[in-house]
């Protein structure tokens, strides 16, 4: 496992074949899409601890709340929209209000779901998981972050909802960066505006930070890898100091990191803010350098919205 | 195994203190629980290895309501049972009680799965039965589904998997009362023939009368005698079986329940 050069779900994979090991109880549970994320390479070592149901969703939900039920450790995987709008009752009553430990994976979120076109596009789906009491999220956006986040995940008790990318992106972490679900990471810190960004777009954010600079504006990037429970802490602390915000996802800017951001200061401590996202419309099919300019989420949407945000400051 | 007087008298029990826990309220589900006492009775005093002094026993057999809906039935077989005092019946959906209508594996103690969304209390239950295969366990899990609920499309799902998994330590149980809210289970959407869609999505299927506790008694001992196969037994029930203001009534799914039914209801028991 190179932790800095291999895909995300590769680095997965792997990490799910070592916690086996470690962990009798874990079993993973699937709906005929182990070829998507490479499961059937965790089969191929356990295939006793794989649940394949088959392409349904919903009974997936059920039987990994039952296994959890039994005091297995299921992790579910399926696309974002399949793994949240589909079985939005199922995740609500069987694990949530249960509370039952599921860890549940939804990969390809938003606009990384590409040529499955906007069926499989889900801009929604930290909107449906955030509605859901006691459900945790997170988006861990490298190797790194994945593999030191790991033990973390296979301890969290609860539901958990997991937005993975597949393929790979630049690296963003130290190997010796330490993360804690519900603790944002600072990237880099600034003056006069924060951007807070998750997922893909914490590389846009990252990008859009250095071509400000340059224009002699500085920006704190913060990673809320966890959406909920948001660190409310992190983004107020920021925000005294830069007096301006701007949110970045790859999600709708209707209940994702912009909403759940603007709720935080809107009680706390209102400034100018701008939110970037899929501006509450659907998918469609493309590839990510199409999709990003077509729903406005690259750099430079970014740095328009810090430059619009500063001016709101005076 | 006990007798058949033994079990009759125990599921007479059951059925008394349901209505009485539902007239105490004066409003509940009396139809689908009422129809489900004599299998509870047989389950819970004659056949599943469950300790009310141990509740959380770990090869303990499991019982998950699906048609979550019946709870006042299950919360009656509990206190029988000794899981907690028959006085707390009487606060079945008071505030803050611990018996809420449907079943809630986090409120009551003896409750196995938290239910109440048709069709996903099954699906939890061919989960659990899942685990016990895993660990070559010899414990069973029990869950009875409603014949109106089987229209719900995640118990087909369930039963495919259960069907091709070979999960037979999995003992379900369909209360074919019949009758759903808006009308008989045939008017609404018929499911039948119910019996062939069981046996085509592989499973090992009997049909019996509900209520005869001793037919009840047998096709669970042929269940468990039964490999490679998950079980279904199709209960022939009649609905608010015992309540004879709710006898056979459509209506009876979710009902008013007056002070003096509730007490003839009893006595007519008796």
């Amino acid at each position: 496992m190179n932790l800095l050069k291999d895909d995300l779900r590769s680095i997965y994979v792997d990490l799910l074949i070592e916690a086996a090991k470690k962990y009798d109880d874990l079993v993973i549970v699937e709906a005929d899409l182990m070829k998507a994320l490479s499961t059937n390479r965790f089969q191929d070592l356990y295939p006793e601890k794989t649940i394949n149901v088959g392409v349904a969703e919903a009974n997936m939900i059920g039987v990994a709340a039952g296994l959890a039920n039994m005091g297995k450790i299921p992790f579910t995987h399926t696309f974002t929209p399949f793994a949240t709008r589909r079985v939005f009752d199922q995740v609500m009553l069987s694990v949530a209000y249960s509370k039952l430990s599921v860890k549940m994976v939804g990969s390809d979120p938003g606009i990384l779901a590409t040529l499955n076109g906007g069926t499989h596009m889900s801009f929604e789906d930290m909107g449906i998981m955030r509605n859901i009491p006691t459900m945790t999220i997170i988006e861990p956006i490298d190797g790194v972050q994945l593999h030191n986040m790991f033990p973390q995940i296979i301890e969290h008790k609860g539901p958990l909802f997991i937005r993975l990318a597949r393929k790979d992106f630049a690296p963003i972490y130290d190997l010796d960066q330490e993360f804690t679900i519900g603790k944002a990471t600072q990237i880099i810190e600034g003056t006069d505006v924060s951007i807070f960004a998750t997922g893909i777009m914490v590389h846009e954010a990252l990008k859009a930070q250095k071509s400000l600079l340059e224009k002699g504006i500085s920006a704190s990037v913060i990673n809320i890898h966890t959406l909920k429970p948001i660190d409310v802490e992190a983004i107020i602390n920021d925000v005294k100091k830069t007096n301006a915000v701007v949110t970045a996802e790859n999600h709708n800017i209707i209940n994702g990191l912009g909403s759940a951001v603007a709720e935080v200061l809107a009680e706390n401590y209102p400034v100018p803010m701008e939110r970037i996202g899929v501006k509450d419309t659907f998918g469609e099919v493309g590839q990510v350098d199409y999709l990003i300019e077509r729903y406005e989420l690259t750099s430079r949407h970014i740095e328009e919205a810090v430059l619009r945000v500063i001016a709101r400051k005076k | 195994m006990n007798s058949r007087a033994y079990l009759e008298e125990k599921a007479k029990e059951i059925r008394k203190s349901t209505i009485e826990c539902i007239g105490a309220l004066g409003v509940g589900h009396v139809g689908g629980s009422m129809s489900i006492c004599d299998v509870l009775a047989v389950l819970y005093f004659d056949q599943m290895n469950v300790d009310p002094s141990n509740p959380k026993m770990p090869n303990r057999d499991r019982f998950v309501l699906s048609k979550g809906h019946g709870g006042p039935a299950v919360y009656s077989v509990l206190a029988l049972k000794g899981y907690f005092p028959k006085e707390l019946l009487l606060t079945l959906n008071q505030p803050n009680t611990n018996l809420p209508s449907h079943t809630d594996m986090n409120k009551t103690v003896g409750i196995d799965m938290t239910t109440g969304s048709l069709g996903q209390g099954f699906s939890a239950s061919v989960g659990m039965a899942t685990a016990i295969q895993l660990d070559k366990g010899d414990n069973y899990v029990y869950s009875i589904i409603g014949d109106g609920e089987s229209q719900e499309g995640q118990i087909w799902e369930a039963a495919m998997f259960a069907g091709s998994q070979k999960l037979d330590h999995l003992i379900s149980f369909t209360d074919s009362n019949k009758m759903q809210i808006d009308g008989t289970v045939g008017e609404v959407n018929g499911i039948y023939p119910l019996d062939e869609k069981w046996k085509a999505f592989n499973w090992h299927v009997q049909v019996i009368d509900g209520h005869d506790v001793i037919a009840i008694q047998n096709a669970i001992l042929e269940a468990k005698k039964t490999t490679g196969k998950p079980s279904m037994i199709i209960l022939n029930t009649i609905k608010g079986k015992g309540a004879y203001f709710a006898e056979g009534l459509v209506g009876s799914h979710n009902m008013p329940v007056s002070k003096e039914q509730c007490k003839e209801a009893i006595e007519r028991l008796s």
